[in-house]
């Protein structure tokens, strides 16, 4: 758990750093304004995919849970499409997504309540009807 | 050619506050994954937060299956909020000064004991209206800007890159068309 809050306090000051818990620079990225956000994606993602491609050969397991080491890997459907999509209009409309939105509490924007306050009810509305669909049609295959 | 004007005219209207910047915040957002990864071998992501946090409150099935994960959730999530307070008291408020940081014109800055802050000027309708559509799609799509964005693309994961494409050329759209509506901030 400490290790799980330091790793989380270098994310929200990363976060923070680079600008992007600000919705107006993550919106501006996305009216062609300033192109520097694909730096934070693709640097972060380079710094991530490094250790997803050496920790497996280093260790076969972490050393706090007993975890092996294993690649982010999500079966593909529909589902990503469509929720992606769904995401999209959301992020475009406010320019906050959800790492983001805690950081930027987390530099005083007590505006961005409203954001999470929207996310919440958000993951709210689509828990109650998957419960809802998978509770009426036993046969369903466990979604994610 | 570095040195090329036609090059830098280019660099400068694509980059008008560089990159370094993204790229340092970028290197430690990815750097905050790791620290977690090697630790635990979990690939942190943050959208599950907003599920597995309604599991305290609800008992709906689709929530208690996160159950088991959602105590470190609350961890990370408070480290994000942590950590992105611990820029705002240091580069932000003046005590650790880096050509890299700018106080930039968007928001507004405002002080509380010594502390700068900052506040947007996005709309509260965006912002909760945007942010039940990123409830419901992050949650939907699998994962967000962490989970897919940053490891299931460092994971090369096709998934995640049909995924990123997906919201990303989306967004654009939405922002691009919110902003010929007339719609600013």
């Amino acid at each position: 758990m400490p290790l799980i809050l330091i790793g989380g306090i270098i994310f929200g000051f990363g976060l923070g750093f680079s600008q992007m818990a600000r919705p107006e620079v993550v919106l501006n990225f996305l009216q062609f304004d300033d192109f520097g956000l694909v730096f934070v994606m693709f640097g972060a993602a380079i710094v991530t995919g490094i250790a997803f491609a050496v920790m497996p050969r280093l260790r076969s397991a972490a050393p706090l849970t007993g975890d092996r080491y294993e690649r982010r890997l999500k079966p593909f459907d529909r589902n990503v499409l469509v929720g992606g999509a769904i995401f999209g209009v959301g992020w475009g409309l406010s320019g906050i997504c959800p790492g983001a939105a805690y950081a930027s509490l987390g530099v005083g924007n007590v505006t961005i309540l409203w954001a999470l306050a929207g996310m919440f009810v958000g993951a709210y509305i689509q828990g109650y009807w998957r419960s809802y669909a998978a509770n009426s049609s036993p046969t369903a295959t466990r979604a994610d | 050619m570095v040195s090329d004007p036609l090059v830098l005219q280019l660099a400068a209207e694509l980059f008008p506050n560089g990159v370094s910047r993204y790229a340092v915040g970028g290197l430690l957002v990815g750097l905050g994954a790791v620290v977690i990864y090697v630790g635990t071998g979990i690939p942190a992501g943050a959208s599950t937060f907003l599920e597995s946090t309604l599991s305290y409150a609800s008992d709906q099935s689709r929530f208690q299956q996160y159950v088991s994960s959602r105590d470190w959730r609350v961890v990370f999530t408070f480290g994000i909020i942590l950590g992105a307070t611990l820029f705002a008291a240091t580069v932000q408020s003046g005590l650790v000064t880096t050509s890299l940081y700018e106080a930039g014109t968007t928001g507004q800055l405002y002080e509380v004991g010594g502390v700068t802050l900052w506040l947007t000027d996005v709309q509260p309708w965006r912002l909760f209206a945007g942010g039940i559509l990123v409830g419901i799609g992050t949650r939907v799509g699998k994962g967000c800007t962490s989970g897919h964005g940053v490891c299931g693309v460092g994971s090369a994961s096709r998934t995640s890159l049909v995924g990123v494409a997906t919201f990303l050329l989306v967004a654009i759209g939405t922002a691009q068309l919110v902003a010929a509506l007339g719609v600013s901030p």
